[in-house]
């Protein structure tokens, strides 16, 4: 059913589109059509796989790392009240300066190769997953934590078998929106300085007029980031499998 | 293990610097035995379980004896059954011993047994969330009880059931708890009449013990038993005097 609904999406925001390009007749290098962007697709198919690769490697990379770095954060901010002191507005500074605007300097520093993408997309990651998972945690149950003591439970039992389960729904929300976000990291980085990827596909195409194969690359990495997120919905569908999501 | 007598002596008890909800409050819990306290709402009931608990948020004066002192004795049953989402039942009823890392095959065994004596049997590897209200409820009882401590604290277990699972529960609770020191509070006279061996009823403003019942047959007691008959018009009347 979710296959047929996102099929019937597909078709109809592809028909919308033609419509657009026949109603308004906006000249092919502004709004290409959807038949010359699929003949980009397949003509451009070899090369955008490639860069493809790229990509998907530096999204999957930065939310792995992003997790384990928004996680370890958040159980250091549990843990220790004097850290979470430090920390917090380290975390808040973290979001408040654009990651945008660190590009430049993360290409700077890591090079024009994956590592600066992979730290551009970690940047973006990080917060939501941080902050989720550490208010998830803060809000558990008063009346489970009195049971823990109750039962003589250590710290580190009550914090493994009560508070950190309790705590995976909003993980769970956090790192959602931390896959739909990530591929905006590895993208931006890919603008400011690369030599491969979609992004950098993109900018290519760009200072070419090719503007069908800019809608290939784009319509390519949309497919990705939906497949992203739906995998990792999955997951955590798995994971947290007493508090599955609802809906799509 | 032998189940203690809890007393209490002058106690005071605030929240913050709310007016007390105890003064110099003194009251004796008999071994081995359950003892109901019943009394209007906001009277300090569930507060005056806490204090017995260990719990802390409140000021308060004053002492708690088990007698014989035994460490770590005190079990809990609340109001929500508390089950973790994330567990089994079996898993559930077995948590005490996860929680101290003390967790043997003879724990799983005991949890077996236990729940099969709750009348749950074929459900341990059920999560919470697909079991009915008064099968959690029962789980969560044999949480408590999986705990063996010699002594229970109920703090209203069954006032969100329906009228015949509540009383299913009774009687099985009355049944497992047998020998055990077991407080009870709630806010229904008929449970107190059908549980307790001892009714003591907090009433007034820093609550006092205002009186005392003993009800000699064995629990779990039926309705239209002569003893509580006898109590349950006086216990109706002494709760109204302080219901506003």
């Amino acid at each position: 059913m979710a296959a047929l609904r996102l099929i019937v999406l597909a078709a109809g925001l592809i028909g919308l589109w033609q419509l657009l390009v026949l109603a308004t007749q906006v000249p092919p290098y502004i709004l290409p059509g959807p038949l010359p962007v699929a003949q980009a697709l397949i003509d451009h198919g070899p090369l955008l796989l490639k860069h493809l690769k790229t990509t998907t490697f530096e999204i999957i990379a930065g939310l792995l790392i992003g997790t384990l770095l928004g996680v370890s954060c958040a159980l250091t901010m549990i843990i220790s009240p004097l850290l979470k002191r430090w920390m917090q507005p380290v975390l808040v500074i973290s979001q408040a300066i654009p990651v945008f605007a660190l590009a430049p300097i993360l290409v700077l520093w890591f090079g024009y190769g994956m590592a600066s993408k992979i730290a551009m997309a970690v940047l973006i990651i990080f917060f939501p997953v941080a902050a989720s998972f550490y208010q998830g945690m803060r809000r558990t149950s008063p009346d489970l934590l009195e049971l823990a003591r109750i039962m003589g439970a250590g710290p580190f039992a009550t914090l493994r078998y009560i508070v950190i389960p309790s705590a995976l729904p909003a993980f769970g929300s956090g790192l959602r929106v931390a896959a739909a976000v990530a591929p905006i990291g590895a993208i931006v980085g890919e603008w400011v300085g690369s030599s491969s990827g979609l992004g950098f596909y993109m900018l290519h195409a760009n200072a070419r007029m090719q503007v069908d194969v800019m809608f290939a690359a784009l319509a390519v990495l949309s497919v990705t980031a939906l497949l992203i997120y739906f995998s990792v919905d999955y997951l955590l569908d798995k994971i947290i499998y007493w508090e599955p999501s609802k809906g799509i | 293990m032998s189940a203690p007598t809890i007393q209490i002596r002058d106690l005071t008890l605030r929240f913050g610097s709310d007016a007390p909800l105890f003064d110099t409050l003194s009251l004796d819990i008999a071994a081995g035995k359950t003892s109901c306290i019943l009394g209007p709402s906001g009277c300090g009931k569930s507060t005056l379980l806490r204090f017995i608990s260990g719990a802390t948020g409140f000021n308060s004066q004053g002492t708690v004896q088990f007698s014989p002192s035994e460490a770590s004795t005190v079990a809990w049953m609340g109001q929500d059954d508390l089950l973790l989402p994330w567990m089994s039942l079996i898993d559930n009823v077995m948590l005490g011993a996860r929680l101290r890392g003390e967790l043997s095959e003879s724990h799983r065994r005991r949890a077996v047994e236990l729940i099969a004596r709750g009348r749950l049997a074929g459900f341990e590897q059920t999560l919470p969330q697909a079991l009915s209200g008064g099968m959690r409820q029962r789980a969560a009882l044999l949480r408590t009880l999986m705990e063996g401590r010699s002594v229970l604290l109920m703090d209203e277990p069954f006032s969100a059931l329906d009228a015949l699972t509540r009383i299913r529960l009774q009687d099985l609770s009355a049944e497992l708890t047998r020998g055990t020191t077991t407080v009870l509070v709630t806010h229904d006279a008929a449970e107190a009449l059908r549980m307790a061996h001892r009714i003591i009823i907090l009433g007034g403003s820093p609550a006092q013990v205002k009186t005392t019942i003993d009800v000699h047959t064995r629990p779990p007691r039926s309705p239209d038993s002569s003893e509580v008959i006898e109590h349950y018009g006086r216990l109706l009347e002494l709760l109204l005097e302080d219901h506003h």
